[in-house]
Order: structure tokens, then C-alpha cells, then sequence
């Protein structure tokens, strides 16, 4: 873990420094970040074999309250909206989780589908109080404390974002090490066998939800933070999709993988954006299903099947 | 280990390419001006964009031909609106940013105006809203690089009021569907807010506010009918219009009720004879291709000619804005190099615009030196059949100048409102034929 | 509220289900026997849209029986050509996590989406001959148009009666529902699983392009439709229980009927109401509503 850990901070170092020389990559850097804490959380869920299809809708809440909050209460500083609107999204996930852990599989997707689309509908129709379709538009606070500019507050926040991506990797892999962590992955390969072992599978699962719901809040307020705006499409089904879309693509098994995706997908949509706009979807399809077919466990699996072979196991 | 170095390397090679690429900064006189246009080019509002984009091409090109502005040609940068928000906005930025675009028109939908004009503001680059209504998106701001070449809301909707009380003053009961979003609110409020002031035992009978977009308006249609209000009201737009107004006649729904679509004359050559005779349309700005005055202007004909070559179509409103604001920019860059005998620098270009007297296809308009708001006369009229013309054209046309319907500089448009007198309705004048 | 809006917010609600149900009938159809949520089943709506009115565009007029004739053809021919393609993918993907196909068709839905924009690009499309040829009806002062009011609910009736006769009384039907129950114990009969499965997806993927090709000629088709379609008739399907056919009908029912009603009286609530009915019965009855029990294997 060490070793992974100090990659980890030399790679966010050299995309730090790349995004501080190159000005117009910090915001699809920062966004990058974002996608991957949140395809973090879909990768928490993951390893309790679930699959949410709505956790778009935690990333839409922290967005509107740092934006909310960002336009009525203007002395806030940026770093205290950032935990608000995390927090938010962590109480919303509290007393969505207590209900949805009930259920596993398909149900447990479709009910989290079913709870994002309401959020979507209602933040969509709302004109007077979220800005409808539109959106609510995010003024820029100050950031620790600091007055900054548009480029110092796009700098800062990048920084913010390598070093919160850092920590939650840590955070999380440190989770996924522990006990319960590693119970966790048991709710997906027997849950009544762990059950007899004393332990709640819904307690579990619950704490589980909590953390992703807090790793997507994070990812909204940031994403809040540096694009400005929030809309209700932040919250739509699509959104959820990228997120399990990237933590497949990563790999769930060790928590950078969701930021290896995350990064590969936003400069891979970039790129084919710019190189064949208009086949941009397809693309990205295509590679979801290569990846799927060939590295089921994403592109990290590649890295933990090369350490067994390199070790020596079977 | 090794796979994530490759990885590593892999992707600061690929940004180190990309830097090569964007590194070259832009000199006094730059070689080419980059002008980024955003317009709907998907969806069903792209009925209303496509031919805005297609204004622009052919204006650039002949732009260029005479050899750009001071000599140095256009490049346009086209931007789609429907994309939706956010990625419209990281599309803008990067617009700016990595091309260096100098100057940029944004956009048609007032929700992406509302959006996109802080961020014009913040990276200091000219920002045109060359067709987005609503007079939020720069009212109160303060704005140094926004500007408005065409009206705003407050001038469409009160003018519309004076216009509906003109032709058609007797109505009791009133409906509206508008399209959920910034101009379809906003704009109702304004009506609304002007309408019952003048007119107090009006009754609004019910409020439809359908999805941006939405496909299907048969449930709008069946509540309308058992309503059966006098007038239906709707600052729809687009493709959203075409189908809203094909159902509601398939339903018959246009002849029981008035028909009031102050910006129907976007979609009129499309409605064909799914239009009946009577319905009230307006054309945001003086914007017809038919237009009294200017049936034999030399500019006008000759662009609608061309226009009508190259697309078969008509001119619709949205191509009219378009050039409307690109003469702007020609005129604005004509002003400031002659004031600063030379290119101009971004806040010399913004300072052109301020007080900028222009002329699109049809009447001049102005650019107020206060708030960077563009005064626009505004054309209404009633639909009726033509033997020349296999869709419905406009009769009794008539115009209200933009004085008397809009906010003053300086004054806020809520409590403005409140002080609108009847005194408007007598501003709706007959066009004078040429 | 009085009689007459109550007959009206029926009459508008049940229009709307008849076309929801004959979308979510496909999906439904498809998960009950392959056991695949079918995320590209947006694109089969949209496609069969599409395919529908460029038919009619191309048939330009003709006669009322020449339109449909087209509509039914389009879809038959889109569910046949989509169908195959995804079955023909999902079989590399046959014995992965049932997550792994779930996404699996995201992507291919996501390729569909941009194969869509190639062919048909992003203006909208409006034909709508057939259902001016319909005409209309008068019901209390309110004009329908036939095509909404009778012809969309009888086609969804009656292709849900053809379905339950086809199921329960020919051979290959009957094989399908074996499969359907249980797949090893239906193999182990000698039924040939792969080929039912086949069937399956190609008549399910029909049926998602019906939906879209009987709804182009009351709305303008432009891309997105796809997406916004199948999360409504996730909705559908998951509330009435996966793999539900009657409980589908129903729901659809139950889902239109409350979405008009909003309409005529709460208009704000109208795109809410679909998804607050599905967490609500999924709360109290995850299965949905329709669902056996089953018992849970350790």
C-alpha cells in the first residue's frame, strides 16, 4: 500500500505541475478528480457486489447547496461550502441508505435510479427555487480565507482537488483494508454466511453507502466550485452511468483505479470530441465494452495481475 | 509498477503535445480573428439555430472576401447549445481559452445567456448576446464586456401587452404555455405583470409551463380545451412551437381560442397551412422578411434573395439577430480602430460598443451607453393566407418603438413595471409602406 | 373536481399508458426471460421511431393502411436488425456478472445514440399523416384525435393479448415460459435455451421499436429520446415487478392515469409522478408489485 500510496502522490504531483503550466487543462483536471472521487464511491459499492444507478443524485445535492448557499450566504468561504455540501449529501445518504440497503442487485439499482430521478424531476420543475433546467449559478467565495481571482481560485482548486483525491484514496484503501472493509466484499460472495458470523449485512452495506454518498457529495461540491454552475443534469442517469462506466474502467480493486478511469475517460472524451465530434458516445461505448471483455477487472486489475505474476502466485 | 509509469509517461507525452500545439500567444494585429457563435444545432430547438449558423457562414464568407475587417479575415467558431449547460459552458471556456477567440456571440437560449455572461465578464473577452431575451442576464450587473445587439424581454413582452390590447382588447379569460426555463418564466411574468396592470378583470385560467423540449403537448392541449380560454398565449419557440402548434390544430384547439405567439414568425414558413388566418404573431424585433419598409432596401433584398438561394427558406427572426450582431461587430471594430488609430485591445473593443448605432437588415438599432442594452423597434401581425407563398404571411403590421416599453438605464424592471400606463398602447403604430 | 375533468383525465391517461406499456412491454419481456436489463432498449424505441418516420416520409401520403403498414414494418425491421446485433454481443458476455451485461448494453446504447445522430442527424422529425388520417372524435366538448384516443390503447391491448396467446398457446411459446422459470430444468427438457433466448431478444427489441414507431407520429423525434424513454419505462417495469407481463399493463395504467391527473390538477407534479409511485411501491414491495415471491437461495 505504501508503494501504491507514494506512486499515487508522484503521479498527482506531475498532474498537478502539468495542469499549473497548462492553464486551460486545470478545470478538465479538476473535473477528472471529481469523476474519480465519485466513481470511488460506485467502486466502495462495488465491493459489496451492488451497482447504484442513481448516485449522480449526491453529487446534484452537495452541487446546489455549495451554489445555494454560495449566492445567499456570500462570506462563506469556499473550503467551508465544500464541507456543507458534503455534508449534505452525507445526511441525504444516511436516511436514503437505512431504506435501501434492504435491497441487493437489480432492486437495489433500480430503487436508487428511482430516488435520483425524483430529485431530477423536481430540481428540473422548481423554477422559482433551483433555477428549473437552468440552474443555480455558483459565486466564487473566498478560499481559505483567500480573495482570489480567476485563475489563483482554478489554480487553488486544483490544488484542493490532488490533494482531497490523495487523501480519499488513502482513506478509502485504508477502509478497504480494514475489517470493515473486508466484510464488505463478503455481502457480495456469500451475505448469509456473514450474517451467521454475527455480523449486520445492513449495517455494513449502510456504512458503505454513507462513504460513497459522502465520495460523490465531495465530487459535487468541487465540480460546484470550479464550473461555476450546477444543473439538475448533474443529478440525471446518464451522470450515475459514467460514474459505474469509469469504476469499471478503473478497476474497483484498489481504490486509485477509479482515478486512473477517471482521468482516462475525461481526456479520452476530449479527445474524441475534438478528433470525431458527433462519435464521441460511440467511442466511449466501444471502449467500455473492450474493456469489459478483456480487463473485467478494469485497468488496475492489469496492475494486481502483474504484481501475482511477478510474486510468483498461481 | 512498470505498466503505471507507461501510464504516467503515456499521458505527459500526450499533454505535452497538446501544449505545442496552443503555445503561440496572439500578436497587436492578429492574424485572423476568431469569433465564437453559439447556436442550437441539435434538438428540436436547431429548427431556429441552424439557419442563424447558416446567416453567419454566409456573411463571414462575403466578409472575407472583401478582405475582413482592417484586413484581417474572420474565423468562426461554432459552438452547439444543445449540448445542454454545463458542457456548453466548459466548451465556452475552452473557446476562450485555448483558441483565443477575441470575440464571442452567445447564445440564443436565455438560460445559457444567464450562464455564460459572468463568465464572459470574468475572462475579460467581448461577449455579444446576440438573441437570448432575458433582461436578468445583464440588468444590475454592471457588465464591461456584455453587451445586447437586439431587445430584451421587457421590451418583446410589454410591447406584445400594448400590441394584444390594440387589435384585441376584448378577452376575458387567458392561458399561457411556456416553454420551463428562463425566457418561458421570465417572459410570462412581464406579460403578466404588465397585463393585469392594464387590463384588471382579465382572468388567467391556467399556467402550462411543458419541459424545454418536451415532444408531446396533447395533455396541454386537452386541458386547454376544456378551458377554453379567449386567448392562448406562448413565447415558445422553435421546434417546441411547431409541434405545440400542429397538435393543438389537429385538435382544433386553434379555432376555439385566440392564438397570441409573440414569436411565431420563426416558425411560420415551416407551420405552413397548419396556421389558420387570425392567430397574432410577433417577430422579436422588426425582423420579417416581408416588412412594409423595407420591401425595397437594397441590403434587405438582396440578403433575403441570397439567403433563400442557398437554404430554401426564408430569413427567419434568429437570422436576422445573427447578422444584426455580427454588423455590430463590424461596426464596433471599425469605431475603435479608428479611435485608437490602430487594432483595438479587448477594453478599447469593449469600449466601442457602449453607445454603438448600427444597422442589421431592417431599422438601426442602438446600444445604450448605460447598461450595454440594445434598442430594437418590435413588429407585430396577423396571420393570413398569400397567393405567392405556400404558408401563412402577415397583414396589418404594425410596430412599437422601444423607448416606451423598456426599463430605463439605471432603473430596476419589477418596480418599472409598475409605473406602465396605458399611454403604451397608443405607441403601436401601422408600418409605413416604402 | 367535476365529472367531466374526471372523464377527460381518464380518457388522456389511459392514451399515455398504452404507449408506455407497449415500451415497457419489450423490456420487461426481454429481463423475464434472459434475465438482462436491457439498457439500449431507449435506442430500439428511438430507432423505431426514427425508422417509422422516414418510411412515412419516403411513403409521402398514401392511404391509412399503407401508413400503418409502414409502421409495422419499420418496427419489425429494426427489432430484427438491433435485436441481432445485441444478442449477438450480450453472447460474449453470456456467462459474466449480470452487472458486466447490464453495462455492457450502456455501451452499446451509447454507440447506438451517436449511430442514430449519424444516419438521421439532429433536426427534428414531425410526421404525423397517420394520425391526421385517423380524424377525430368529440368526447364532452373535447377534441381527440382517434389515433391517440382509440387506435394507441387497442394496438397496446392487442398486442398484449397476442403475446399471452402466443405464450400460453403455441409450442415455442410454451418453451419460453419454461425458460423463463427456470433455464438449466428447461434444457435439461431439451429445449434449446440459446435459440429461445435469441427469440426473445429479437421479439422484445420488436416491440421496444413498435413503441417508438406507434409514438413518432405524436411527437417530434430528436436525439435524447431514448434516454428520457428508458428510465420512464424502468419505471414501469420495475414497479410492476421485472418480468411481469400483465403486472406491466397495469402499472403502465396506474402510471398514466396519475400523470394525467396531475396534469389537470397539479401541472408542476406532472414529470414528478412516475418516479414517486416507483419508490414508493419499491419501498413497501421491492419485487414490485406483481412479483411471486421467491424463495431465497443460500
Amino acid at each position: 500500500m505504501r508503494l501504491s500510496m507514494i506512486v499515487a502522490t508522484v503521479a498527482g504531483v506531475a498532474l498537478l505541475i502539468t495542469g499549473l503550466s497548462m492553464p486551460w487543462l486545470k478545470i478538465p483536471l479538476i473535473l477528472s478528480f471529481c469523476y474519480g472521487m465519485a466513481a470511488l464511491g460506485i467502486g466502495v459499492l462495488l465491493r459489496a457486489g451492488q451497482i447504484s444507478f442513481g448516485h449522480a443524485m449526491y453529487a446534484c445535492i452537495s452541487g446546489y447547496v455549495v451554489a445555494y448557499l454560495s449566492s445567499h450566504f456570500r462570506g462563506l468561504d469556499g473550503a467551508l461550502l465544500i464541507i456543507l455540501g458534503t455534508l449534505a449529501s452525507i445526511a441525504v445518504g444516511m436516511l436514503v441508505g437505512a431504506f435501501v440497503v434492504r435491497y441487493r442487485e437489480i432492486f437495489f439499482g433500480m430503487l436508487n435510479l428511482a430516488i435520483s430521478m425524483v430529485l431530477f424531476t423536481v430540481l428540473g420543475k422548481f423554477y422559482a427555487y433551483t433555477g428549473g433546467t437552468d440552474g443555480l449559478r455558483v459565486q466564487r467565495p473566498t478560499l481559505f480565507g483567500f480573495e482570489l481571482g480567476r485563475t489563483e481560485f482554478e489554480s487553488a482548486l486544483l490544488v484542493l482537488a490532488v490533494i482531497l483525491s490523495l487523501a480519499v484514496i488513502w482513506g478509502v484503501q485504508r477502509y478497504f483494508r480494514s475489517s470493515a472493509g473486508e466484510a464488505l466484499a463478503a455481502i457480495k460472495t456469500n451475505e448469509t454466511r456473514l450474517e451467521y458470523l454475527g455480523v449486520s449485512a445492513k449495517l455494513l452495506l449502510w456504512q458503505g453507502y454513507v462513504l460513497s454518498a459522502g465520495l460523490c457529495g465531495l465530487a459535487g461540491s468541487l465540480f460546484g466550485l470550479s464550473q461555476g454552475l450546477v444543473t439538475p443534469e448533474m443529478g440525471y442517469w446518464l451522470r450515475s452511468g459514467e460514474f459505474v462506466f469509469i469504476a469499471i474502467l478503473g478497476g474497483s480493486g484498489h481504490a486509485v483505479g477509479a482515478f486512473v478511469g477517471a482521468l482516462l475517460y475525461e481526456f479520452l472524451k476530449m479527445y474524441a470530441a475534438a478528433l470525431v465530434s458527433g462519435a464521441w458516445q460511440m467511442i466511449l461505448g466501444v471502449t467500455l465494452i473492450v474493456i469489459i471483455y478483456f480487463l473485467p477487472k478494469g485497468l488496475v486489475g492489469l496492475l494486481s495481475e502483474r504484481r501475482k505474476a511477478l510474486r510468483g502466485d498461481a | 509498477m512498470f505498466k503505471q509509469t507507461v501510464l504516467r509517461v503515456g499521458v505527459l507525452a500526450a499533454f505535452s503535445l497538446v501544449a505545442l500545439h496552443g503555445a503561440v500567444q496572439a500578436a497587436e494585429k492578429p492574424a485572423e480573428l476568431k469569433v465564437g457563435i453559439t447556436t442550437f444545432l441539435s434538438g428540436s430547438a436547431s429548427v431556429f439555430g441552424v439557419p442563424a449558423r447558416d446567416a453567419a457562414q454566409m456573411y463571414i464568407e462575403e466578409l472575407n472576401a472583401k478582405g475582413g475587417i482592417d484586413g484581417v479575415k474572420i474565423k468562426p467558431i461554432y459552438i452547439d447549445e444543445g449540448v445542454g449547460g454545463d458542457r456548453l459552458l466548459s466548451e465556452y471556456r475552452r473557446v476562450v481559452q485555448e483558441e483565443k477567440a477575441e470575440l464571442m456571440l452567445a447564445s440564443i437560449s436565455s438560460g445559457n445567456c444567464n450562464t455564460l455572461a459572468p463568465v464572459a465578464e470574468d475572462l475579460k473577452v467581448v461577449n455579444l448576446m446576440w438573441d437570448c431575451g432575458t433582461e436578468k442576464a445583464l440588468e444590475g450587473h454592471g457588465y464591461r464586456y456584455v453587451f445586447r445587439t437586439q431587445a430584451n424581454a421587457v421590451t418583446e413582452m410589454v410591447a406584445a401587452v400594448a400590441y394584444l390590447l390594440k387589435v384585441n382588447p376584448d378577452f376575458k379569460t387567458i392561458a399561457v404555455v411556456n416553454q420551463d426555463y428562463a425566457w418561458g418564466r421570465d417572459s410570462w411574468d412581464i406579460f403578466r405583470t404588465v397585463l393585469t396592470q392594464l387590463k384588471p378583470d382579465v382572468k388567467v385560467v391556467a399556467e402550462l409551463f411543458p419541459k424545454f423540449g418536451a415532444p408531446d403537448f396533447s395533455a396541454e392541449v386537452s386541458r386547454l380545451q376544456v378551458l377554453r380560454p379567449d386567448v392562448v398565449l406562448s413565447t415558445s419557440w422553435g421546434g417546441d412551437l411547431d409541434t405545440f402548434v400542429r397538435q393543438a390544430s389537429q385538435r382544433g384547439l386553434l379555432r376555439t381560442s385566440k392564438f397570441y405567439l409573440p414569436l411565431g414568425e420563426s416558425s411560420l414558413e415551416r407551420l405552413g397551412q397548419t396556421l389558420p388566418d387570425g392567430v397574432l404573431i410577433g417577430a422579436r424585433g422588426d425582423h420579417y422578411f416581408l416588412h412594409p419598409s423595407y420591401l425595397n432596401d437594397e441590403k434587405h433584398k438582396t440578403f433575403v434573395a441570397k439567403f433563400k438561394e442557398k437554404t430554401g427558406s426564408y430569413p427567419i427572426y434568429s437570422v436576422y439577430h445573427m447578422v444584426q450582431a455580427l454588423d455590430a461587430m463590424v461596426a464596433a471594430y471599425d469605431k475603435a480602430i479608428k479611435q485608437n488609430a490602430g487594432w483595438p485591445s479587448k477594453e478599447q473593443l469593449a469600449e466601442a460598443f457602449r453607445g454603438l448605432e448600427f444597422r442589421g437588415l431592417t431599422s438601426a438599432v442602438t446600444i445604450r451607453p448605460e447598461d450595454g442594452q440594445g434598442m430594437e423597434e418590435q413588429l407585430f401581425g396577423i396571420t393570413t393566407t398569400s397567393s405567392e407563398h405556400s404558408f401563412k404571411v402577415l397583414k396589418d403590421i404594425m410596430i412599437v418603438p422601444a423607448e416606451p416599453v423598456t426599463t430605463p438605464a439605471g432603473q430596476h424592471t419589477p418596480d418599472w413595471l409598475k409605473t406602465v400606463t396605458p399611454t403604451i398602447i397608443d405607441a403601436v403604430k401601422p408600418a409605413q409602406a416604402q | 373536481m367535476s365529472k367531466d375533468i374526471l372523464i377527460l383525465a381518464l380518457l388522456d391517461g389511459v392514451s399515455y399508458a398504452g404507449l408506455l406499456f407497449l415500451v415497457a412491454l419489450g423490456l420487461t419481456f426481454i429481463f423475464g426471460v434472459v434475465r438482462i436489463l436491457n439498457v439500449a432498449h431507449g435506442s430500439l424505441y428511438a430507432c423505431g421511431g426514427y425508422a417509422a418516420a422516414t418510411l412515412g416520409l419516403w411513403l409521402g401520403g398514401g392511404s391509412l393502411g399503407v401508413s400503418l403498414a409502414a409502421l409495422i414494418g419499420s418496427s419489425i425491421v429494426v427489432g430484427i436488425v438491433l435485436g441481432t446485433l445485441l444478442m449477438l454481443l450480450l453472447r460474449r458476455f453470456q456467462d459474466r456478472d449480470p452487472i458486466l451485461q447490464l453495462l455492457v448494453t450502456f455501451g452499446a446504447f451509447m454507440i447506438f445514440e451517436d449511430l442514430q445522430r449519424m444516419i438521421w442527424g439532429t433536426q427534428p422529425y414531425f410526421v404525423a399523416d397517420v394520425v391526421n388520417q385517423m380524424g377525430t372524435s368529440e368526447v364532452l366538448g373535447v377534441i381527440y384525435m382517434n389515433y391517440q384516443l382509440l387506435f394507441v390503447p387497442g394496438a397496446a391491448l392487442g398486442v398484449y393479448a397476442l403475446l399471452q396467446w402466443f405464450l400460453n398457446r403455441t409450442l415455442m411459446g410454451r418453451q419460453i415460459v419454461a425458460v423463463t422459470h427456470d433455464r438449466e430444468v428447461a434444457t435439461a427438457m431439451g429445449i434449446n435455451a440459446k435459440r429461445i433466448a435469441y427469440l426473445t431478444f429479437v421479439v422484445g427489441a420488436m416491440l421496444g421499436a413498435l413503441g417508438g414507431a406507434l409514438a413518432s407520429p405524436t411527437t417530434s423525434l430528436v436525439p435524447g429520446i431514448g434516454a428520457d424513454m428508458i428510465v420512464l419505462s424502468f419505471a414501469v417495469v420495475a414497479t410492476a415487478g421485472l418480468g411481469q407481463i400483465s403486472g406491466a399493463l397495469i402499472t403502465a395504467l396506474l402510471i398514466g392515469l396519475s400523470r394525467s391527473f396531475c396534469v389537470y390538477l397539479y401541472p408542476e407534479l406532472e414529470v414528478v409522478m412516475p418516479y414517486v409511485i416507483m419508490v414508493l411501491v419499491l419501498l413497501v414491495r421491492p419485487q414490485g408489485l406483481f412479483t411471486v415471491a421467491q424463495a431465497r437461495r443460500i
